[in-house]
């Protein structure tokens, strides 16, 4: 882990004031701590409590998604003018909440952020349920899911390939691509940790399990050689996808004539958005979740404290892309642009628009305050209005855009129906299913990386 | 502590990594000849039929021409079935009293039509007409094979789209001059390259763009 470990005498550290964990803890606590939530402490009955409720809302998913395939996707409360709504605006939704996880562990590995060692197993495993959540949408929305193999190119028999100019195929492959790398970069990071588990487990049939899942890790010099090897070329390979996903995804809108959609900076903005969004939901997540098990120690203050910083940096970025879309539409002179922008202010769903701009650009300015980036409570209010914000955004993008066709007489209303709030709701659901479920089945820190941020581990590089 | 795994586990789980890999690619690869095997395509399967009707005899032997049956190949999307009366032509005084022909002279006296089995069935979404084909140089043994050389009937083709799309691609490799439509023993020629290219010229045909686009077959 040499080359993750600051150097003591980095001038960076003089002016850091929070420890990324606290004092007094040695290898032996800090694997004691964060195994005993997997292997002996009790289950806290939050956990009950959480997993019931999120247990019922995946049903309610269940159920909307067994009535939409028998009955077909006219559930739903998209029609024409308005094609792509809910569906397509929880995708991007989810989506770009999952960039977080993979900023943090790839990109702020690759810059050797030590204080990302608390929080990039947390933030890995939410990305992973959140491309999940994402990847229901477009599949749902394809109408017949059980044909979704047709979007990629294999031999079949109709003698045709995917349509590789439309930006819904590179979709197909930017999202697959994610979720695959995302799964195999937390899998990676997992191995070492799985070892410790199956060390400590008590009964015989989590041995066999994390036993399984480890891969035969011994902790060996070889093998840490080849691991921290696989580690980084997988960062690599990941940092990339940090800004290509979201890109995509924009190209979705983009690469159409839609006014609101055909606009050069959709790529930059997607993805400060997405990042803005993910860093709202870890800090929604993490603020409850360190007090619920007792964690302070190890996401400090000083998390907290970046992860605000970076919110209010990618904030900044998407309010710069709002104001660059309205001066666009006013410096294209084109009526339509115009009228885009217009309908935004001051059209039948500008109180949604006003709402976005509070929530996205005005809220978190708060955040300017040292006074409230030291209080855990106001930055977890304001990543539940970013989190509200980033899911206007992109209402505001998709079925506001397409309300007002080129021709009057195609203009329409859009309204969700009671199946588009389930199936919202119900991915939520599942997310915090499958998050409370990592929590109680998998350490939630990554226990060896957090071992080498210890000063002992300092020293003994200084030794050798 | 005894160890959780057998040492036979190093063995297993080296092994697992490849199976893996080509358990997949082989599943993959028996999915892909299954879709496009005779028992999914019913290609090459005879099917039985209410009266043992040889076509093998009748253009083999016999020599009658496709269109003394199939009367509305060049006219319309149906090569249309011949009513038994077109079968009392000729059986109302050869083998009038063969017992093979019983369900066809029960036919007739009841008025009931034979119930053939279709052999050539293309899916509900593909419009598929026979006149446009026959008329713009396909013929019939391109697609039906030697019909004269089958006792019971069978398809030839897969009649999957990747099969249709081969000709729509490359119309030119089968295009024959409009006497040799109905000729069962039709070869293509050994310049048929410039032969197909002038008769594609000649009958009109669009470029492949049109005769790939999706509406063309799927309207």
């Amino acid at each position: 882990m040499s080359q993750r470990v600051d150097e003591p005498h980095d001038d960076m550290r003089m002016h850091i004031t929070a420890p990324v964990i606290e004092p007094g803890y040695d290898f032996g606590t800090v694997t004691d701590k964060i195994s005993a939530i997997v292997l002996r402490r009790r289950t806290p009955p939050g956990w009950f409590f959480g997993f019931s409720i999120s247990f019922i809302i995946t049903m309610i998913l269940m159920v909307t998604i067994t009535h939409l395939v028998l009955t077909g996707i006219g559930i739903w409360g998209n029609n024409q003018p308005v094609g792509w709504s809910f569906d397509i605006i929880n995708f991007v939704w989810w989506i770009g909440i999952g960039h977080a996880g993979t900023l943090i562990s790839a990109i702020l590995l690759l810059f050797r952020q030590t204080w990302r060692t608390s929080i990039n197993r947390f933030a890995e495993a939410m990305t992973l349920f959140a491309v999940a959540c994402a990847g229901l949408f477009p599949l749902l929305h394809t109408g017949r899911p059980w044909l979704a193999y047709w979007l990629f190119p294999y031999p079949n028999t109709m003698g045709i390939q995917p349509q590789f100019r439309s930006p819904l195929m590179w979709d197909v492959f930017a999202v697959s691509t994610y979720g695959t790398v995302s799964a195999l970069f937390w899998f990676i990071g997992l191995i070492p940790d799985f070892a410790t588990l199956r060390d400590r487990a008590k009964s015989r049939f989590f041995q066999v399990v994390y036993g399984m899942l480890s891969l035969g890790w011994r902790g060996s010099a070889r093998h840490w050689f080849r691991y921290e090897t696989t580690y980084l070329l997988l960062a690599g390979l990941a940092t990339p996808l940090v800004l290509s996903v979201h890109t995509i995804v924009s190209f979705d809108f983009a690469v159409s004539v839609i006014p609101g959609w055909h606009a050069t900076i959709f790529p930059p903005y997607f993805v400060a958005g997405a990042i803005y969004a993910g860093f709202a939901m870890v800090l929604l997540l993490t603020i409850p979740i360190r007090k619920l098990y007792g964690l302070e120690d190890f996401i400090t203050g000083r998390h907290i404290r970046n992860m605000a910083k970076i919110m209010l940096a990618t904030g900044l970025l998407v309010a710069y892309s709002y104001m660059v879309e309205t001066f666009t539409a006013w410096y294209s002179g084109n009526a339509y642009e115009e009228y885009m922008i217009f309908n935004r202010f001051k059209g039948p769903y500008m109180w949604l628009y006003w709402l976005l701009i509070f929530c996205n650009a005005v809220a978190p300015q708060v955040l300017w305050f040292r006074r409230v980036r030291h209080s855990n409570v106001a930055i977890w209010i304001v990543s539940i209005i970013v989190s509200v914000g980033m899911w206007l955004e992109r209402f505001i993008i998709i079925p506001v855009s397409l309300h007002r066709d080129f021709l009057p007489s195609s203009w329409g209303m859009y309204a969700p129906t009671l199946w588009d709030w389930t199936m919202f709701i119900g991915t939520i659901g599942m997310f915090f299913l499958l998050l409370l479920l990592f929590i109680r089945f998998l350490p939630m820190i990554s226990i060896f990386e957090m071992r080498t941020i210890l000063p002992q581990a300092e020293i003994r590089e200084e030794e050798a | 502590m005894p160890q959780i795994f057998h040492q036979s586990t190093n063995t297993i789980a080296k092994v697992s990594i490849f199976g893996a890999v080509f358990i997949g690619a082989a599943l993959l690869f028996v999915i892909a000849e299954f879709n496009r095997s005779s028992y999914y395509t019913q290609a090459f399967v005879a099917r039985p039929q209410p009266v043992q009707f040889s076509h093998k005899h009748h253009v083999g032997d016999d020599g009658i021409d496709c269109r003394y049956c199939h009367t509305t190949v060049e006219t319309s999307a149906s090569a249309g079935m011949p009513s038994t009366k077109t079968c009392m032509n000729c059986h109302s005084q050869i083998w009038a009293n063969s017992p093979y022909l019983e369900p066809v002279r029960a036919s007739f006296r009841d008025e009931k039509p034979i119930g053939w089995v279709r052999v050539h069935d293309l899916p509900d979404f593909v419009y598929f007409n026979h006149s446009i084909h026959v008329n713009k140089g396909v013929g019939c043994s391109t697609c039906h094979g030697a019909v004269d050389n089958m006792p019971l009937m069978y398809q030839v083709a897969s009649l999957q789209m990747e099969w249709c799309l081969q000709c729509h691609r490359n119309p030119e490799a089968v295009l024959r001059p409009k006497d040799q439509i109905f000729n069962m023993q039709w070869q293509a020629p050994a310049n048929q390259k410039e032969v197909g290219a002038q008769l594609a010229k000649s009958y009109n045909i669009r470029s492949t763009a049109v005769l790939t686009s999706c509406s063309t077959c799927h309207r």
